[in-house]
């Protein structure tokens, strides 16, 4: 019953500084840190716990029964929950001391530190609920705290457009999360995972028509559907491909929600969500390519992108898109432990990076165009060598836990057959292509000649204790998790499909092929940034196209602009003024003045005079005795 | 359908129902200083008596409560006959909830005619309580008619610029369905048994061929007001027009006679025209959900934006409804709950900023957040309600209903839940130019944040907003019964289990019974022990 209070813990601190916020104001931090921590000693406990294999349940109370249909809310902690806890507990912890040096003077610093609360608490729920309505409850109610954070400086329009995108992209994934949930819900009658998975082998042989109300044949399998439906909440929540356009723009927040929610926490969910339904995908090897492969796309598209931004929070959020990229192949080709294994080493190597960023750009005064950086590391050192620390996680750095985490995925790849070899290969591209990115980061940022604004190039400092201690922690956790067994703690909790089981073949030639890729990219990092500075331009030049479209991003954003956003607006203007109002309206008012019109013609028969009255009924009586005599 | 549970002692509905009507007449002898007061003290008092019935009401039943009886006409024999079930409950509840807000925001908005102002919305009350506790028809349509007067007056003597269009436009758009329903009402009688009793005339079974036309009769009367597509273009119109007050009843009470007057009448007395029609009636909703959303996204008038996605939630309602199971039924009722909670709320929000702006043009108020910071609060709260999100009141409806259409029609729930998209698109687009950015150099000034009146008249809205999206189960408890019995009632007519779709199937649930679980089905032992021969 004590882990309820977990999320419960910050929850309060939410509901405290929320409700009472005029008068915390900025000491929202004293009751907030406290509230987190906590939660993140319960969550220690919490693991320990269930280290031993035991599972622990806390029922909440019944959400809402209807007919036949009843929904409880309960929590649930496995290894796999765990795990999670700790991860979010950790860095949330991390991230709200250094929100106190970060936001200190902002104003909003109360209301700022209300939602990261509430965020926690929210996050927290969504990876200990036990059924698939409080998964969805917490997977939207993350999506508001991510929307009201990117949107924190409200006067900004672009951190307004961007809160607005990110609530409406992750919508669209949500729609598919919902229709898999009521198909869930109609198929097992449940929505409990215990339920659902104790019967999801019964249904191997339901298929369902999807052309049916257009009389077509088209049968899918019932687990492939609801599998897939999920996993387009995934492909939201996660910013896989298509969907992935919200994640760069969402930068537009504060830096300390970048590292928390844009980084290590809520886009893993969707990671999450996959490997915590395993045992449904298992069943179902075509929803597995598809998120295999969709992982794949986005790995690779993200890296390109990476390759030539030049804010320096977009560039470590491309490079997030990549990573999750990464996580979701690896939960698509069924080594879920592998990706899990990277969705942990990502959170602490993702989430100092990103504190990173935000530690260069206090200090040169809200700048984030690498290009008026350089030759930082001598004045910010912590900062630097930290940043190191994670760029060579990110790289993939002998030794280093992104070293670990991205080895267990490609060398899983590589073992899942055909399609597994393939996307294995890409992955070792990638792999090149993320050493190059991260280090053209690091050489761009802290080496070569200063090209900090001279405004404020004097009193670069490195900023407070607040600041730089999460930095220190975070950098040996980049290193240390990497040491923990985590794969073969997750192991039993998280099997592959039935057949996927097995050796693991080519695992040294995968390392050494890895560890080049990633020590090659380093070397041309260097090559092109330090050793021949003139060297990118002129590659640039040379490769114009290929330039542009990773400079553009893939010409994605547009692309849903002409296709998507400005086509609705149009069709709901055309509808309004052609439907409703010409056709719909124009018929009331149409019949109104009709009935006018027959009163008008009918006041003109009421003259006054006898005479035309008379003629009228003469008329009349005519009428009637003809109509009487002929028929 | 029949049973009536006749109640001696206080007449808590006839109290309920008049007592605001004598409010009213009480209100001339007032001086005009203290007519605030006392309409407020007046629908307080009104509130408070309208509690026990929610208290005392016996969920287990799905007989009618707190009945009353009284004969009126002898020949031919129209009663006052009055009783609550779990259907007409919590839209009571509702309306005396919010008449006290009505007042209270009319309180510095309305300077002229205040007496009568007050009055009519007392009127308004009595009128629409009374429709919702009618058992004979004659006294039904009685209430139902008395409301167009008052809400006429509203619209074309406290409205807008364009108030006179309006309010004709609403009273003949209205009359014209009324009318029809008066004829349905008259063949019922003499095909009925020569009876006006509301639940008499629901027991009889009518020749298919008559039942649709009476469905066509009352379509036309209460698809006017939910109001369906293509009946919707009064509702815009009326909105602009209204003051707020008048807005707020509208869209929170009015709107729900439509849908109500289907779950009267229209089922329990029609269902083989309703079988024949449900395919139109979705179809319809269908419509409604996407077009009110599109319409939405289309306006820059604030109250046209409100009044168009009332449209698409009006849409969730029918959906619900002609799902013809208790998911969709009970979601239908939660969701005409929750948008008399949050488009009231909406409405508020809108009335209370044109107090200071005088102007209702998003384009006109921008940048509220930092001016005024609590009102933007709201408005973001109640925006957030009305798109669903989950941990709001207004997604436990769209849930139930999404999950009662899809246990019907799987294409027909994908195609609804595409409305939530849309209204995540409209609202949030809506606060961004609303609540963000910066003012706009003209109404900047007389920005100024909520005094405690108008924070009292939110706050209530926002308590109800989180409460019932956490725990829906208290407001859903009492419609049980009802609506279990409303769907066992079409069962018996029509061995339809099929085509309305269950959920899971006996097998599966033998496989969780053999591990030692409960099978989810029996959980709901609250439920009286008839309606769980329900289960598949």
């Amino acid at each position: 019953m004590i882990y309820a209070l977990i999320p419960l813990l910050p929850f309060a601190a939410f509901l405290i500084i929320g409700l009472a916020g005029h008068w915390i104001k900025d000491r929202a931090h004293l009751v907030a840190v406290p509230a987190v921590a906590a939660s993140f000693v319960l969550s220690v406990l919490a693991i320990l716990e269930v280290a031993g294999g035991r599972t622990i349940s806390v029922p909440l109370y019944t959400w809402l029964s209807s007919g036949d249909m009843r929904i409880a809310f309960g929590l649930s902690i496995d290894r796999l929950t765990a795990v999670m806890l700790l991860l979010v507990t950790t860095v949330s912890s991390l991230v709200h001391v250094y929100t106190i040096g970060y936001m200190q003077g902002e104003r909003g610093y109360a209301r700022f530190f209300a939602y990261i609360a509430l965020f926690t608490f929210s996050m927290l729920m969504l990876v200990m609920a036990d059924n698939f309505l409080q998964l969805f409850v917490f997977w939207e109610a993350v999506g508001l705290c991510s929307y009201l954070l990117i949107g924190h400086w409200y006067e900004r329009k672009s951190a307004c457009d961007a809160a607005t995108k990110a609530f409406i992209v992750n919508r669209v994934g949500d729609f598919g999360f919902l229709l898999g949930l009521l198909l869930v819900l109609v198929s097992f009658g449940s929505l409990e995972y215990r339920h659902v998975f104790a019967q999801a082998a019964d249904l191997t042989t339901d298929t369902i028509n999807l052309l049916q109300p257009f009389g077509g044949q088209w049968h899918v399998s019932t687990l492939t559907l609801i599998c897939l439906l999920l996993f387009v909440g995934a492909i939201g929540k996660s910013a896989q491909v298509p969907l992935h356009v919200w994640l760069p723009d969402a930068m537009e927040g504060p830096t300390p929600i970048s590292a928390l929610i844009h980084a290590a926490t809520m886009v893993t969910a969707g990671v999450f969500m996959v490997a915590r339904l395993a045992p449904l995908y298992n069943l179902s090897p075509t929803a597995l390519d598809v998120v295999a492969v969709t992982g794949a796309v986005t790995m690779i598209l993200g890296a390109t992108i990476a390759l030539t931004q030049t804010d320096i929070k977009r560039v470590v959020a491309y490079s997030t898109v990549s990573q999750l990229g990464y996580m979701v192949m690896a939960c698509g080709l069924g080594a879920y432990t592998a990706g899990m294994y990277h969705l942990l080493t990502h959170g602490a190597f993702k989430a100092l990076l990103f504190l990173g960023c935000g530690s260069v750009i206090i200090a040169l005064h809200h700048e984030q165009d690498m290009r008026r950086m350089g030759g930082l590391k001598g004045r910010l050192p912590v900062t630097y060598w930290t940043f190191v620390i994670g760029s060579l996680a990110l790289a993939g750095f002998p030794l280093t836990s992104g070293f670990f985490s991205k080895d267990d995925i490609l060398v899983s790849a590589w073992s899942a057959g055909s399609l597994g070899k393939t996307l294995a290969v890409a992955g070792l591209l990638t792999a090149l292509l993320t050493a190059f990115y991260s280090f053209r980061l690091v050489f761009v940022t802290f080496w070569g000649a200063s090209h900090v604004d001279p405004h404020h190039a004097g009193h670069v400092h490195e900023p407070s204790k607040t600041m730089t201690v999460p930095l220190l922690i975070l950098a040996v956790l980049a290193i240390a998790t990497g040491y923990l067994g985590i794969p073969e703690f997750l192991a039993p909790v998280l099997a592959g499909p039935a057949g996927a089981e097995g050796h693991h073949e080519g695992g040294t030639a995968i390392m050494v092929l890895a560890t080049s890729m990633g020590l090659g990219g380093i070397a041309a990092a260097y090559y092109c940034y330090v050793a021949s500075p003139g060297l990118p331009d002129r590659l640039a030049q040379q490769w114009q196209k290929a330039y542009r479209l990773s400079l553009n991003k893939w010409y994605v954003d547009e692309a849903y602009d002409r296709t998507v956003i400005r086509p609705t607006l149009r069709l709901a203007d055309r509808l309004w003024t052609s439907v409703d109002v010409a056709v719909i309206d124009g018929a009331v008012n149409g019949v109104a003045r009709g009935i006018a019109w027959c009163g008008w013609l009918l006041r003109l028969i009421q003259s006054g005079q006898t005479q035309h009255y008379a003629l009228g009924m003469a008329l009349g009586a005519v009428i009637i005795l003809s109509a009487y005599l002929l028929f | 359908m029949n049973d009536v549970s006749m109640h001696s002692g206080f007449p808590w509905l006839t109290a309920v129902v008049f007592l605001p009507l004598v409010g009213a007449l009480l209100l001339f002898f007032v001086k005009e200083t203290a007519v605030r007061w006392v309409a407020l003290g007046l629908t307080l008092a009104e509130l408070a008596l309208s509690l026990p019935l929610w208290i005392f009401f016996d969920p287990s039943t799905p007989r009618m409560q707190f009945a009353e009886q009284v004969a009126w006409i002898t020949a031919p024999s129209i009663n006052y006959s009055v009783g609550i079930d779990g259907i007409s409950l919590p839209l009571i509840l509702m309306t005396t909830f919010l008449m006290p807000l009505c007042v209270l925001v009319s309180w510095t908005a309305i300077q002229t005619r205040i007496k009568t102002f007050m009055a009519a919305l007392l009127l308004m009350e009595t009128a629409m309580i009374g429709v919702f506790v009618a058992l004979d028809f004659v006294l039904f349509y009685v209430f139902w008619e008395a409301m167009l007067i008052p809400m006429y007056l509203l619209i074309g003597v406290w409205g807008g610029a364009n108030r006179v269009y309006a309010a004709i436009k609403f009273f003949l758009y209205t009359l014209t369905g009324s009318v029809l329903l008066l004829v349905a009402i008259l063949v019922l009688f003499f095909h009925g048994g020569q009876t006006f009793d509301i639940l008499l005339l629901s027991g009889v079974e009518y020749p298919s061929a008559l039942q649709s036309w009476i469905f066509l009769a009352f379509f036309a009367a209460f698809a006017v007001k939910v109001p369906m597509f293509p009946f919707h273009t009064w509702l815009p119109d009326a909105h602009v027009e209204a003051p707020t007050a008048g807005s707020v009843i509208l869209a929170s009470v009015l709107l729900k006679m439509g849908t109500y007057g289907f779950l009267r009448f229209t089922l329990p007395m029609l269902p083989d025209a309703t079988d024949t029609f449900t395919p139109s009636m979705i179809g319809l909703s269908l419509i409604a959900v996407l077009y009110g959303a599109y319409m939405a996204l289309a306006q820059t008038d604030l109250k046209k934006l409100i009044a168009y996605s009332s449209v698409s939630h009006m849409g969730f309602v029918t959906l619900g409804i002609f799902a013809l199971n208790a998911q969709g039924i009970e979601g239908a009722l939660m969701q005409m709950l929750n948008h008399g909670i949050t488009t009231g709320a909406l409405f508020l929000c809108v009335g209370i900023l044109y107090e200071r702006t005088h102007s209702r043009l998003i384009a006109d108020n921008a940048g509220l957040t930092g001016p005024m910071p609590r009102y933007a609060a709201f408005l973001v709260i109640f925006s957030l309600s009305s798109l669903g999100l989950p941990g709001t009141n207004s997604f436990v409806g769209e849930f139930l209903v999404l999950a009662g259409t899809f246990m019907w029609s799987k294409p027909a729930a994908a195609v609804a839940a595409l409305g939530i998209i849309l209204a995540a698109a409209y609202l949030l687009w809506m606060v961004q130019r609303v609540a963000f950015g910066a003012p706009v150099a003209k109404t900047a000034p007389k920005l100024i944040d909520l005094n405690l009146r108008e924070w009292a008249t939110l706050t209530p809205l926002a308590v109800l907003v989180f409460w019932i999206g956490l725990f829906p189960n208290p407001v859903l408890t009492p419609m049980h019964a009802s609506v279990n019995h409303l769907v066992e009632h079409l069962d018996q007519r029509h061995t339809a289990v099929a085509r309305r779709g269950t959920l899971g199937t006996d097998g599966r649930w033998l496989t969780i019974t053999a591990d030692g679980e409960q099978p989810p089905a029996s959980a709901k032992s609250h439920l009286p022990p008839s309606t769980i021969g329900q289960t598949p």
